[in-house]
């Protein structure tokens, strides 16, 4: 919960020290969107002029963009002069117990077998125990620093390390690449920085300090991963339990960049609220997600497990640069009720010998729609390039519907590229032999799907692909008898 | 142990079951024998809750308890288990898993405690060398690209696993040829016991060389129409079922 995440993150960081200070003394933004409103976001958070011009410059893009049409999604229109762009950081009162969090909400905690003090921690009660956790995170973040990794805030970035940021930003995703890409641009909330200098491998995997650290981002949340020659990171977003949210638009951008040798794999858990059973509410989760093997050797694996979200919009991405780079992409999304996700990837081959994976599996239940929607490009230099993609959908139910959208350009003659695809239905006959031997029709229904994603699941942290096994669990309940 | 009174069953508007009536008791081994479309699977899959058939009439108690009441993983956990004539596949998912899974479902049922990873690989072991079963087998998803033979094999396996106090096999020898017969058989006769009921259903009397019966009873129509001893069988594979079709066979059934 948001609510609990902030909790904790403002114990870890010590009253978020940069950003956001006290002599500012408007809260709120007015509603809408200009240019001043790009400058007030810029002012309250004391940036940089290079950073205020660049927001302007993505503004000023963002005007003459039009917001995509081509998904495979419906929505009504949104209104872009609704939206409040800036909200200091509030602080909530802290609840006495769990007794008070929606109980819905803990029978999810419940089943998805969080720790009690955890629990607390995400739903905003206000704890002790957990304390023990910012020690932790604190203990982490020493470690981190003696090994020269830095990890902190996008905010604490900009004024702690300007030459590296204003070096990455907007590398890999462009200021204009897209409209929701240009949007957060201009007024990209905060997020998350990472650098791994050269030649070290980060010790841990950074999932286990940020799943009670995740941040209040607001809606446009901004990453940027920087790993040097020789280094290593692996880096989990996101938090199985169930995150609510007061913004219906969430336009994330994420840019990770793998110079010689290196290799970042990024994982994504994302379980934003996906709306009731009748549709009504939900996020829309519109990001921009890409990464640049820039040196040679280097790699960079996206895995991501969707299940929440009214809508998902999402292509995480490879630019291949380097010669003999490697891009990976695996995906799980599961559309329920009326959840529609379009997602898939790009896997572009720039270098020679490149190679690239695809695995995705969409499953839709209810009067969800799930669309892969991905493309492999090899340039006419990449020679020897190699690309395997397969796309299953898995379908629950007869109102459901599946999608697969490949587009494959291939420019020179000695690259190589397999494409699988299939399509199956859980069977009656499948619920009905896993109950005939005991087990009941929601165990059933939850095997047989994390049968399906077990090539995906296996590319997750251990105890992430636990988790997010359960989630599943979770997510298509009720879809079945 | 079974006490199955006048079932009616049908599936969607046809009756396929007109009036069954079969007492087993604890310990022994019952085959059902009939030509096709007599109802023999109907039968299976009624006992074990198919959701495909319903239920129009009589009463089926197993151990006093009203079976037909029972969800059918609530009768797979009170110990029925139904061989199936067509085991189902469910890519990527383990075997030792899916077994364990069922295994501790079971195990909870009866308040038992739930078997953690190595004592359940413990049993896994002790199973696979009673069956000749190659470890192999354990770790492949359940059923995903097995042959016929290796698909009936897992079935009796997950049966020795799961120590079930009724099993019904639906035609498990159908498609084997006479060396994974032998198997199967093998596998059937090792778990025989004073304390587990077997149903057998079958087509063909070549089961029964292996499995040798207590009883065997003849489905015809939806209705048992001759019950006796194992020479049944013999007869059976003798003059065919034309012969207890005719209507003085008939005339036996009452």
């Amino acid at each position: 919960m948001s609510t609990g995440t902030e909790t904790i993150e403002r114990l870890a960081q010590q009253e978020y020290r940069y950003g956001f200070t006290s002599n500012v003394e408007a809260d709120l933004a007015p509603r809408g969107l200009n240019e001043d409103t790009v400058r007030l976001i810029s002012a309250k958070k004391h940036e940089p002029e290079w950073l205020l011009e660049w927001r302007l410059k993505s503004y000023r893009a963002w005007q003459t963009l039009k917001d995509p049409d081509w998904a495979n999604v419906k929505h009504d229109p949104i209104d872009f002069q609704q939206i409040i762009y800036y909200a200091a950081p509030k602080k909530r009162q802290a609840l006495d117990s769990l007794d008070e969090v929606d109980p819905e909400v803990r029978r999810t905690f419940e089943k998805l077998g969080i720790p009690i003090e955890e629990q607390k921690a995400l739903a905003g009660v206000a704890v002790d125990a957990v304390f023990d956790s910012v020690s932790v995170a604190t203990t982490f973040k020493d470690k981190l620093a003696d090994l020269g990794i830095i990890f902190c805030s996008f905010s604490e970035a900009v004024q702690r390390h300007p030459d590296l940021v204003r070096r990455y930003l907007g590398s890999v995703v462009p200021h204009s690449d897209n409209f929701y890409a240009a949007l957060n641009s201009a007024v990209f909330s905060d997020g998350s920085f990472c650098y791994v200098p050269k030649g070290v491998r980060c010790p841990m995997e950074l999932s286990t300090y940020f799943r009670i650290n995740a941040k209040e981002t607001g809606q446009f949340e901004r990453t940027l991963i920087v790993a040097d020659e020789g280094a290593y990171v692996s880096y989990l977003e996101g938090c199985t339990a169930p995150m609510r949210d007061e913004n219906q638009l969430h336009a994330a951008v994420v840019e990770l960049v793998a110079l010689d040798n290196a290799t970042i794999k990024y994982s994504t858990v994302q379980n934003w609220y996906p709306g009731d059973k009748e549709g009504r509410g939900g996020i829309y989760n519109f990001v921009t997600k890409r990464g640049k093997c820039l040196g040679v050797n280097s790699k960079i694996t996206w895995t991501q497990v969707e299940t929440g979200s009214a809508i998902t919009w999402k292509y995480p991405s490879c630019l291949l640069m380097g010669d003999n780079s490697v891009g990976e992409f695996y995906s799980v999304a599961v559309t329920n009720n009326w959840q529609q996700a379009d997602t898939g990837t790009k896997m572009i081959h720039l270098g020679r010998n490149t190679r690239s994976t695809i695995v995705s599996k969409g499953i839709s239940a209810g009067h969800g729609q799930n669309t892969y929607r991905g493309m492999v490009k090899i340039a006419k230099n990449a020679s020897g390039a190699r690309n395997y993609s397969q796309c299953d959908s898995l379908l629950i139910g007869d109102q459901c519907g599946a999608h697969t959208f490949p587009y494959i350009e291939i420019k020179n003659t000695s690259s190589q590229m397999e494409h699988e695809a299939s399509t199956s239905k859980i069977g009656e006959d499948q619920i009905f032999y896993c109950r005939q031997r005991g087990l009941s029709t929601e165990d059933a229904v939850n095997l047989i799907v994390s049968g399906f994603c077990k090539e995906v699941f296996r590319e997750l942290p251990m105890e992430f692909a636990v988790e997010a096994q359960k989630l599943l669990g979770v997510s298509l309940e009720g879809s079945v008898g | 142990m079974l006490d199955v009174t006048n079932l009616h069953a049908r599936a969607g508007d046809r009756e396929i079951l007109r009036g069954i009536d079969l007492k087993v008791g604890t310990g022994e081994v019952h085959a059902i024998m009939g030509p096709n479309g007599s109802g023999k699977s109907t039968l299976a899959g009624v006992l074990a809750g198919r959701p495909e058939y319903s239920v129009t009439g009589g009463t089926v108690l197993f151990d006093g308890q009203d079976l037909l009441a029972m969800d059918p993983e609530t009768r797979a956990r009170e110990g029925l288990f139904l061989a199936f004539q067509y085991p189902v596949e469910l890519p990527g998912v383990n075997n030792a898993y899916f077994l364990k899974a069922a295994l501790n479902a079971v195990r909870k049922h009866r308040g038992e405690e739930e078997l953690d990873a190595m004592d359940f690989m413990t049993l896994v072991r002790d199973r696979m060398k009673l069956l000749d079963i190659e470890p192999a087998m354990v770790n492949r998803p359940v059923n995903e690209g097995f042959s016929g033979g290796e698909k009936k094999r897992n079935e009796i396996f997950q049966m020795a696993v799961l120590e079930p106090r009724l099993a019904i096999l639906d035609e498990t020898d159908s498609g084997l040829d006479i060396d994974a017969l032998k198997i199967v058989a093998h596998g059937v006769n090792a778990l025989r016991s004073p304390e587990r009921s077997t149903i057998v259903v079958t087509h063909y009397q070549r089961l029964l060389n292996y499995i040798v019966p207590d009883y065997v009873h003849v489905l015809s129509d939806g209705r048992i129409v001759r019950s006796g001893g194992k020479e049944l069988a013999l007869e059976l594979e003798e003059k065919g079922y034309g012969w207890i079709e005719e209507p003085e066979g008939l005339g036996i059934r009452a």
